[in-house]
């Protein structure tokens, strides 16, 4: 009985042992991972396709929802399953400080000084700038808002609002909403009173707010009149006033503005094809497409300069659109992210 | 004998294949999610010199040069920025600002050409005793903390266990809300499933077959499907309301989403199927003849039912409502996109510690959490189960 008992382990242990062996004898293509929807149908056209043909070998791309987690169980797992992927400002610092990423090869990418300083870092080119701001129908509404005080104002703008569940942003927004001034913002939330005070005016504004967590979601709620207005990724609103003919507005000032980064993970089977893509898609003449389709900045200010005036208006690079806008602080963000999502968390369960 | 045992070989053999999936995929993941909740390496492993000084630390008092010139040397050993990332997530989950400050400290280690005399001089932070505190605590290779706070409890800074404050407990909360949730669930859809159950094994031929292709076809259909289909039936603009409004039977729209109303509507279509097709099963086993006989022995109609067919179908019933609230404690994207910030269950806390702060930890002891509450449950369950009459 033994012996047969020892087949049988033995043999399933030959068959799962060469189904594991084998995996990395097929090489995988480069995968790149980006945000999915129309901003990733978008990167396909000008820069997987491009890239691929450049190089002769196929891309694949994947999309995904941003999570520290996700990157550290592929990284921590060996051998992850992607190369290079868009990242938001947290993850990127994140992830570096925690190796996840390899280091950027800047000679590749044409130098630092020829991207924003905000873009520049060792684990990651930035890749747009984009932006949260408010959004309304202006074939709704004919006045609409024009700061945050105006967006908790819910006497003189009847209507329910729309806001991202969790504290990045909201907490920000409360206190601007509160007289804050965008200068002294993040000195405030560094506060156990300025925390205090943003709970407090989140409370105000608690029962007239729908809560969304996809990109898409608010833009739905402002177009079956769900909210009268809502926070929202700037590059969506612009989209779909050009795909669905809707008039919907950004509200630029308060609005908060982050940078997203190309990084490589860290022993990635494709890291190296994965750097020349992350340049290749730096390229001034590459990344000036972008706007076209999607209305982000661009960190490569060569490619920044390239983009037609119909299309620059609409980007959170443009200086009318920069000057009453708040760059997020993404170290206030790395150190407090974990207690203030608990904290909101009780504060949303309440 | 050795018939016997090889025979017993033979079909372990052809069982080895399961066994080793079981193994890989079930008990593996299982353990490590439940050693994740309780295993705490990641400080004492690359700070093994001041965790030798803080021992005799008295917690409270600021920081000695001895205590600072420890962690100094610890940290300039450190070649693992895997392992720092690690260290230093554990120190900030307990204590926020621990990011920052480790990577400040970390870089003005690394300069060599003009070393620092203490951390104080790198960052004022260090002169806190709090920040020593968070270190000193994360020291034992095993911890309680997780599981703790899993339930809204913590230590203080004498060790004892007490009640985490208001602003950071929700996770007991959001716990008996999940339990509520599942448990409403798994009463609507006992509720519409038994008679939908009674009718289709009632029938026969082609009506039976619609019957149950009607369960089975949703139960093929994706769930995000199903559930951004109730979306569109229950917003404020949406079918259900238009329809209502147009027929003139409400004048203002009901508020069907975003609150429990729409999350129990929408879970317990996507769940109805585990609950008709147990009960449906049971009852097309029971014998046709059963209630004729006991109208002849002079039974009504609901006599009948509640003493014979009844409890003969119980046990369709336990299996069913078992399956329909083990499946629901987990639920997470139906509330997430039809609920309120008041319906948000376990699953969507869970998932922020697992992917958006990578707390593995947290996670796990949640799950653990759960698992446990599902044990006790299908406990009482097999208890009940064979208690039955008529089982045996």
């Amino acid at each position: 009985m033994k012996t047969i008992l020892k087949a049988g382990v033995l043999a399933a242990a030959v068959v799962v042992l060469s189904a594991s062996l084998a995996a990395p004898a097929f090489a995988r293509d480069l995968t790149v991972v980006s945000w999915g929807g129309n901003y990733q149908d978008a990167q396909r056209n000008i820069y997987f396709k491009p890239f691929a043909e450049k190089s002769g070998k196929p891309v694949l791309d994947e999309a995904w929802d941003g999570g520290i987690g996700v990157i550290q169980s592929k990284v921590k797992a060996g051998a992850p399953n992607w190369d290079a992927v868009q990242v938001e400002a947290e993850e990127l610092a994140l992830g570096c400080a925690d190796g996840l990423y390899e280091k950027i090869d800047w000679d590749k990418m044409g130098g630092k000084d020829k991207f924003l300083d905000s873009a520049v870092d060792d684990c990651g080119v930035g890749a747009i700038v984009w932006s949260t701001a408010i959004a309304y129908d202006g074939d709704k509404l004919k006045e609409g808002p024009a700061s945050w005080a105006d967006f908790w104002d819910v006497e003189k703008f009847p209507g329910k609002r729309a806001l991202r569940k969790g504290p990045k942003y909201t907490l920000e927004f409360a206190l601007l909403a509160d007289g804050v001034s965008k200068d002294e913002l993040y000195d405030v939330l560094g506060t156990d009173e300025g925390v205090e005070r943003a709970f407090k005016k989140l409370d105000e504004l608690k029962p007239h707010i729908v809560w969304w967590e996809s990109g898409a979601q608010p833009l739905q709620f402002l177009a079956s009149g769900e909210v009268a207005m809502t926070s929202a990724y700037n590059g969506r609103i612009t989209g779909i006033n050009r795909t669905e003919g809707k008039n919907f507005k950004v509200v630029w000032p308060g609005s908060i503005y982050a940078v997203d980064s190309w990084v490589v993970l860290k022993d990635a089977e494709n890291k190296d094809a994965a750097q020349d893509f992350i340049a290749f898609a730096s390229l001034p003449e590459h990344q000036a497409k972008l706007p076209e389709f999607v209305a982000y900045g661009l960190p490569n200010k060569e490619a920044a300069a390239k983009v037609p005036a119909e299309f620059a208006k609409d980007l959170p690079t443009d200086p009318a659109n920069m000057t009453e806008s708040i760059s997020l602080n993404v170290d206030f963000w790395i150190d407090n992210a974990e207690t203030l999502t608990q904290r909101f968390n009780a504060w949303l369960a309440q | 004998m050795s018939a016997v045992s090889s025979r017993t070989g033979r079909s372990l053999v052809l069982l080895a294949p399961l066994l080793l999936f079981l193994i890989g995929f079930f008990v593996w993941p299982l353990f490590s999610m439940m050693s994740q909740a309780v295993s705490d390496p990641a400080v004492l492993r690359l700070l093994p010199r001041s965790a030798e000084v803080l021992t005799d630390w008295d917690r409270k008092s600021p920081p000695t040069m001895p205590m600072q010139t420890a962690l100094m040397e610890d940290l300039k050993a450190v070649d693992d920025d895997q392992a720092l990332g690690d260290m230093v997530r554990r120190l900030n989950s307990a204590r926020s600002g621990f990011r920052t400050l480790m990577s400040k400290t970390m870089s003005a280690l690394e300069d060599t050409a003009n070393p620092p005399a203490d951390l104080v001089s790198i960052d004022k932070r260090w002169e806190k005793p709090e920040f020593w505190l968070a270190i000193a605590d994360a020291l034992s290779p095993l911890t309680d903390r997780n599981l703790l706070a899993a339930v809204d409890l913590g230590r203080n800074a004498a060790g004892d266990i007490e009640h985490l404050p208001a602003d950071r407990s929700v996770n007991r909360v959001i716990l008996v809300r999940t339990f509520w949730i599942a448990a409403l669930v798994t009463f609507a859809c006992a509720a519409i499933g038994f008679p939908y159950a009674m009718i289709a094994a009632s029938l026969t031929g082609w009506k039976r077959d619609l019957m149950l292709a009607a369960v089975l076809l949703p139960l093929w259909t994706s769930l995000l499907v199903r559930t951004a289909a109730w979306f569109i039936l229950l917003q404020e603009k949406g079918l259900i309301n238009d329809l209502l409004q147009t027929l003139a039977l409400i004048d203002a729209p009901l508020p069907l989403i975003f609150n429990r109303t729409g999350v129990i509507i929408a879970m317990t279509h996507v769940l109805l199927p585990f609950m008709v097709l147990p009960i449906y099963s049971v009852l097309i086993t029971i014998p046709k003849n059963l209630m004729p006989a006991a109208a002849s022995l002079g039974a009504p109609p609901w006599r009948a039912f509640l003493r014979v067919l009844l409890p003969l179908s119980l046990r369709g019933v336990a299996s069913g409502s078992l399956l329909v609230f083990i499946s629901a404690i987990g639920y997470y994207i139906t509330p997430a996109l039809i609920g309120g910030p008041g319906d948000q269950m376990i699953s969507s806390i869970i998932a922020f510690y697992a992917t958006g702060s990578a707390n593995w930890g947290m996670a796990g002891a949640l799950g653990v959490v759960l698992l446990i509450a599902t044990l006790l449950l299908y406990s009482v369950y097999a208890r009940l189960s064979t208690d039955e009459p008529g089982r045996r």
